[in-house]
């Protein structure tokens, strides 16, 4: 079947491509190479001690803190989730299903705004955890806490589709051979969801790192203590330090196409597994 | 290990899949459970393996209630129609699987499976993943890693049903010469008669969530309880008849019926199978019915006869033996006569086989 777009007139063809180049180029090539071109304005030695910074150093290291915490708590909450709404029938359950997106349509600032509401010095909550002299709010704990809800959904919607697919016969066959709930578990139904995981935890990761609305509410802005990476990059263009700032924003544009390359290697691994799954069961 | 099943409800929602189900499995024997799609068949099977809960009823194996204990503790084999073989794991380590959750050594896992890989003879396929082999190497490897964890009991869910016709043939003989060696209580789910008849000892068969009837194939076949039971274990001419005072007139003929000793009239129907009739160039006897052939098939062991009754405007199918056909000769279009050899009568009900 030859497709239909090709009896197109030949300038509507190239003014459609030349279209689609202008848009790529103004809105994705040129900023991406100002971001490096401003990076390298003063020079590989201005680059480097840009992010030789202590307070730098001291971002990278609390962004990358951040996105492991975030990663884990959303790696076990995504699986778990995914397998009762994938496995299980129960009351509630469109209800959780809808739960699990309602980060999606929320805004990160308000998002960290309900986090400074709930658990700032004016609440309840708040005054308990201040009797104490637990820090949560302005702190690492409330960073972390905001970009787990912001990044929330990632694994467990890219794990349900997975765990729907595979079904639940493998698992049943390892009951009856005689393995326990967690074998079965680790030896089953892990390996058959495992690139779904790995994508939702890829996808997870880089949007933790990237975050800013939801941390930039909740974070407080005290300087070399509770700045991540973008809160960084923002202070640093705030204070007319634009060249070091873009030296930190070069860092995720190649997180970024790190990020690119992985996934794509993963998402083939993925459409394999579904597709094996769906099949599976007939002739070869 | 003998299963008895007591009283067995299970529901799903307001479906009942299984109502009130009692049977027996002798220890030993190989068991089918035929019937129509959705008649409850696989939904017993799956709360004898432990997979399913009932909602009353009991589960005995071997004489100890077994109701409520775990899938992974029942010693049940479960072959899955689908095979539900593990797509991450070699031949070997499927076969291999429930020895190696035990937490057996190496060298005896290893040693089991090579032995089982032989018994199924799929020697040099265990380095091989599941998705390299044919529907009928997957289930013959489904089958092996089931009887690895040496069960008391083998269950096998529409076993051959993903299977072409061809293997479907040959997996059913060698699962029952298997049987034969190996006699584990196996119970396995069909909806096809053919299978049920070839290759069980006993036959339960299973109408909307009920037993219909229970007994040896030859006892099915030749006395069926119920024209369901009739319908459903092979082909079978319909004549309409009624009955009142202990005695039915089905096809012309007046039988003994003490099934309906009441005085007043109901209706009736009269089953026989196609090898039950008879073709006459004459009318042999007042019970002869009139007919015409309208199709001859002399294709096959038997000739395969389709004839349309004068009085009743019904088609009937005779299968006669080579011989009385060219005895005959028949030709379409010829006027016969028709005689039933034997007729099972049943008052009239709505319960005809749907599948």
């Amino acid at each position: 079947m030859s497709s239909r777009g090709n009896e197109a007139p030949w300038w509507v063809r190239h003014l459609l491509l030349l279209w689609a180049l202008v848009f790529v180029v103004v809105l994705l090539v040129m900023p991406m190479l100002n971001v490096l071109y401003e990076a390298f304005l003063k020079g590989p030695s201005a680059y480097a001690s840009a992010l030789a910074d202590r307070d730098t150093l001291h971002a990278i290291f609390l962004t990358g803190t951040v996105a492991l915490i975030s990663v884990a708590v959303n790696t076990v909450f995504g699986v778990a989730a995914a397998w009762a709404v994938g496995k299980y029938q129960f009351p509630g359950k469109s209800l959780l299903i809808t739960l699990i997106d309602l980060p999606f349509s929320v805004s990160p600032v308000i998002s960290g705004l309900v986090f400074v509401l709930s658990i700032g010095a004016q609440s309840k909550l708040g005054q308990w955890l201040g009797d104490r002299h637990i820090q949560v709010l302005y702190a690492l704990p409330g960073i972390a806490l905001a970009t787990v809800f912001v990044t929330f959904p990632f694994v467990a919607r890219e794990v349900l589709p997975v765990m729907e697919a595979v079904g639940n016969e493998e698992e049943e066959a390892a009951l009856t051979l005689g393995a326990s709930p967690w074998q079965t578990f680790r030896m089953i139904t892990l390996p058959n969801i495992k690139w779904g995981v790995i994508y939702g935890v890829l996808l997870c990761t880089a949007r933790a790192i990237g975050e800013f609305g939801a941390v930039n509410v909740v974070s407080g802005g005290f300087e070399g203590v509770t700045d991540t990476m973008s809160l960084r990059i923002e202070r640093l263009y705030q204070g007319y330090q634009s060249q070091a700032a873009f030296a930190i924003a070069s860092l995720f544009l190649l997180l970024a196409f790190v990020t690119l390359g992985i996934k794509g290697i993963i998402e083939r691994r993925l459409k394999a597994t579904i597709k094996e799954a769906v099949r599976g069961t007939g002739a070869p | 290990m003998s299963i008895d099943i007591r009283n067995l409800t299970k529901r799903f929602g307001k479906h009942v899949a299984v109502d009130g189900v009692t049977i027996t499995v002798p220890s030993g024997e190989l068991v089918a459970l035929l019937g129509p799609s959705r008649c409850g068949k696989t939904t017993l099977l799956r709360v004898i393996a432990g997979l399913e809960d009932p909602d009353a009823g009991t589960v005995l194996m071997n004489g100890e209630d077994v109701t409520h204990t775990p899938a992974r503790l029942r010693g049940v084999g479960f072959v899955f129609q689908h095979y539900a073989l593990f797509k991450h794991m070699t031949v070997l380590e499927n076969i291999g699987f429930s020895m190696r959750v035990r937490g057996r050594p190496k060298e005896e896992i290893e040693a089991v499976a090579n032995e089982l890989l032989n018994l199924i003879r799929l020697e040099g396929f265990g380095a091989r993943y599941p998705s390299q082999l044919s529907g009928g190497q997957r289930q013959r490897v489904a089958l092996a890693r089931a009887l690895a964890a040496k069960p008391n009991v083998l269950l096998l869910d529409e076993p051959f049903g993903a299977l072409d016709a061809k293997v479907r043939q040959e997996l059913r003989q060698w699962l029952r010469r298997l049987h034969d060696e190996i006699s584990v209580t196996s119970v396995f789910v069909t909806h096809d008669q053919e299978e049920a008849l070839e290759v069980a000892d006993r036959i339960v068969v299973m109408n909307r969530g009920k037993v219909e009837q229970e007994g040896t194939p030859e006892e099915l076949f030749e006395r069926p309880k119920t024209p369901f039971v009739m319908s459903f274990l092979g082909e079978v001419n319909v004549f309409h008849g009624r009955a009142e005072s202990g005695k039915a007139i089905v096809a012309g003929t007046e039988t003994e019926f003490p099934d309906h000793p009441h005085g007043e009239a109901t209706a009736v129907r009269g089953f026989a199978r196609p090898h039950e009739l008879d073709i006459d160039r004459t009318p042999r006897e007042e019970r002869s019915l009139a007919a015409t052939v309208r199709h001859v098939n002399a294709a096959g062991a038997t000739v395969k006869v389709e004839l349309l009754l004068k009085d009743q405007q019904t088609t009937v199918q005779a299968h006669l033996s080579r011989e009385r056909y060219q005895e005959l000769k028949l030709q379409p279009g010829e006027a016969v006569y028709v005689v039933p050899r034997q007729l099972r009568i049943f008052v009239d009900d709505e319960d005809e086989p749907k599948g």
